[in-house]
């Protein structure tokens, strides 16, 4: 069978990135470009900023792709480019850029949900890994606990009711004045710390699928103004991990409870929170005491690329779902929707 | 030669192609519906029933700014993957000559104003002088009462143009020497943007690729401005 070569286009947030795959799983480029420290002094990621940079950027960023991966344009089989969720401006810029390529090369178009993505970038580190399987998505906008069914097959069985798990860590780390973005910092703080030194609050919501990261972040914030009122020391390492420590334990026990109820044996986490080293340590840890085997991504496929969102668009082509050159932006797009 | 031209500086959207001095097609869709939406299916229809081939198209113009941010980005990531594709040759022409080409050989000055949000416009003077466009005053972002009040003050006869206009019909209209044209002249032609590219190709003005083109926003974004005020407070001491 002839090998089918997928062009991808990612900018829904802070990096512009194309990635050229082979046959949906084979990474032959997967070049980002991050904005990250043009977004440090504004403490986040400022929409308008990020969408500036992407046109900036695309066609140099598209050309490094096509040159590693040693192929021309014409070598495209079809084109995969993010849709939604994320900034409507930043996805602008590469869903316009990914339509005209398409229609000028005039090969099919696919449109994909960043998310799915995600998941999707287990498929490229565990080459033996196929649907059913239980994932658990966790990012600076998102967590989520779905039952992959099938390829582009979704069932949404949890998420959180408030604040992002990621959010929730990159307010904390802003509290304590830790710098942007949160994640890695408090990760990389919370290995000198002590995990049991602050008892935070885990939310477990009477059992449900269901997550909320606001009381646990409330408390943290509550803590941090305590010890300043009374001008007490505050062991930044000790909070980091026990904040830490309280996020990580409800994320893996539930995914395990999901994964014991509905009857699956792998667990596949997936973005930009699934690099953090405790979530990691914790439902492995859970997982082999349930017989359970948890995946994820490697560090370069948990933060956004396009190589996941090529292997999700490759699905989505192979069995037929493309999309003709209305497809807008949907800033809010669901994870399962089309 | 053929030139496609992409604007979607202001709500309208026109796509047009340009062969030689002869205009072989152009479209115009002037609804709140996005430009995300409408461009690439007018482009594609537009070619289709021209019995045109994208890949016969050999410069793209597009309206570099000002304008809507995100209307800007989507024409002009339009036009550089285009170009990117085929290797082809950008031409930026601004917004408000654009509007300005609208009125082609009128003998009064002309003023092209866009949006700017809140009661600013951008705005560029023109005038034409030897059947070449001239600008008098250079792109910039005023507040329309400031423009009225120096139009008003000068001796000279102003025609007003762009889909602003509308916007502040009822102030414009008690002047005696601004002039508003017809509806078919208020809105950014996409037929304007081919015939002033075609004229920069040729002098090799303004002529780029897929690579150093981008838009011309005139307003940093809020983020920044907020960010050097709160930065010179400090630097003030305050
Ligand atoms: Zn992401």
């Amino acid at each position: 069978m002839k090998d089918i070569i997928t062009l991808a286009v990612e900018s829904s947030c802070d990096e512009t990135a194309v990635a050229v795959l082979k046959n949906g799983r084979e990474i032959l480029s997967n070049i980002i470009n991050t904005q990250i420290e043009l977004h440090k002094k504004f403490g986040g990621v400022v929409p308008e900023v990020a969408s500036r940079k992407h046109i900036e950027n695309i066609d140099a960023v598209l050309e490094e792709a096509l040159t590693e991966a040693n192929i021309t344009l014409n070598d495209i089989d079809h084109i995969a480019v993010t849709y939604g969720p994320g900034l409507a401006g930043a996805l602008l810029v590469g869903l316009s850029h990914a339509k005209a390529l398409a229609f000028t090369l005039n090969k099919p178009l696919v449109g994909v949900n960043h998310i799915e993505g995600h998941v999707s970038a287990n498929y490229i580190e565990h080459k033996d890994l196929k649907p059913p399987f239980i994932t658990l998505i966790v990012s600076g906008g998102h967590t989520h606990l779905v039952e992959v069914k099938d390829y582009g097959e979704y069932e949404i069985l949890g998420r959180t009711r408030d604040d992002a798990s990621g959010e929730a860590f990159d307010k904390i780390a802003r509290a304590m004045g830790l710098g942007y973005p949160g994640g890695p910092i408090i990760d990389r703080l919370a290995k000198q710390g002590n995990k049991n030194a602050i008892d935070f609050p885990r939310a477990f919501l009477d059992d449900g699928y269901d997550f909320s990261f606001s009381g646990l972040k409330s408390s943290a914030l509550n803590y941090l103004n305590a010890k300043k009122m009374k001008n007490e020391e505050i062991v930044v390492e000790d909070v980091c991990a026990s904040f830490q420590e309280a996020a990580v334990e409800v994320l893996s026990k539930k995914a395990i409870k999901a994964a014991k109820e509905k009857g699956y044996d792998i667990i596949a986490l997936a973005g930009g929170v699934a690099s953090n080293s405790a979530l990691r340590e914790k439902i492995t840890e859970l997982g082999k005491e349930n017989n359970i085997d948890i995946k994820y991504p490697p560090l370069i496929l948990c933060t956004d690329n396009a190589a996941m969102i090529g292997c999700a668009g490759y699905y989505n082509f192979i069995n037929g779902r493309i999309h003709d050159m209305s497809l807008n932006a949907v800033p809010n797009l669901k994870i399962g929707d089309r | 030669m053929k030139i496609l031209a992409i604007d979607t500086s202001s709500m309208a959207t026109s796509v047009a192609v340009l062969e030689d001095n002869k205009l072989i097609c152009e479209y115009i869709i002037n609804t709140k519906k996005t430009h995300s939406q409408k461009l690439m299916p007018m482009i594609e229809n537009m070619l289709n029933i021209s019995d045109i081939n994208i890949n016969e198209v050999d410069v793209v113009a597009v309206c570099e700014g000002p304008g809507s941010f995100t209307g800007l980005r989507i024409g002009m990531a339009t036009a550089k993957a285009i170009a990117h594709v085929n290797k082809l040759p950008i031409v930026g022409i601004n917004s408000v000559e654009i509007l300005a080409g609208n009125m082609n050989l009128c003998d009064k000055n002309i003023c092209s104003i866009l949006d700017a949000q809140r009661t600013k416009v951008y705005m560029g003077q023109y005038k034409f002088e030897n059947n070449e466009l001239i600008e008098i005053k250079n792109v910039d972002v005023v507040e329309i009462d400031e423009l009225i009040e120096e139009l008003s003050n000068s001796n000279e006869e102003w025609i007003l143009v762009g889909e602003a206009v509308y916007k502040y019909e009822d102030k414009l209209r008690l002047v005696d020497n601004i002039h508003i044209p017809a509806a078919s002249h208020n809105v950014s032609k996409a037929s304007s943007l081919c015939s002033l590219a075609m004229n920069k190709y040729n002098k090799n003005i303004g002529v780029y690729d897929c690579y150093n083109i981008n838009p011309i926003y005139i307003r940093k974004s809020q983020a920044e401005v907020e960010y050097e005020e709160k930065m010179k407070r400090l630097n003030d001491g305050k």
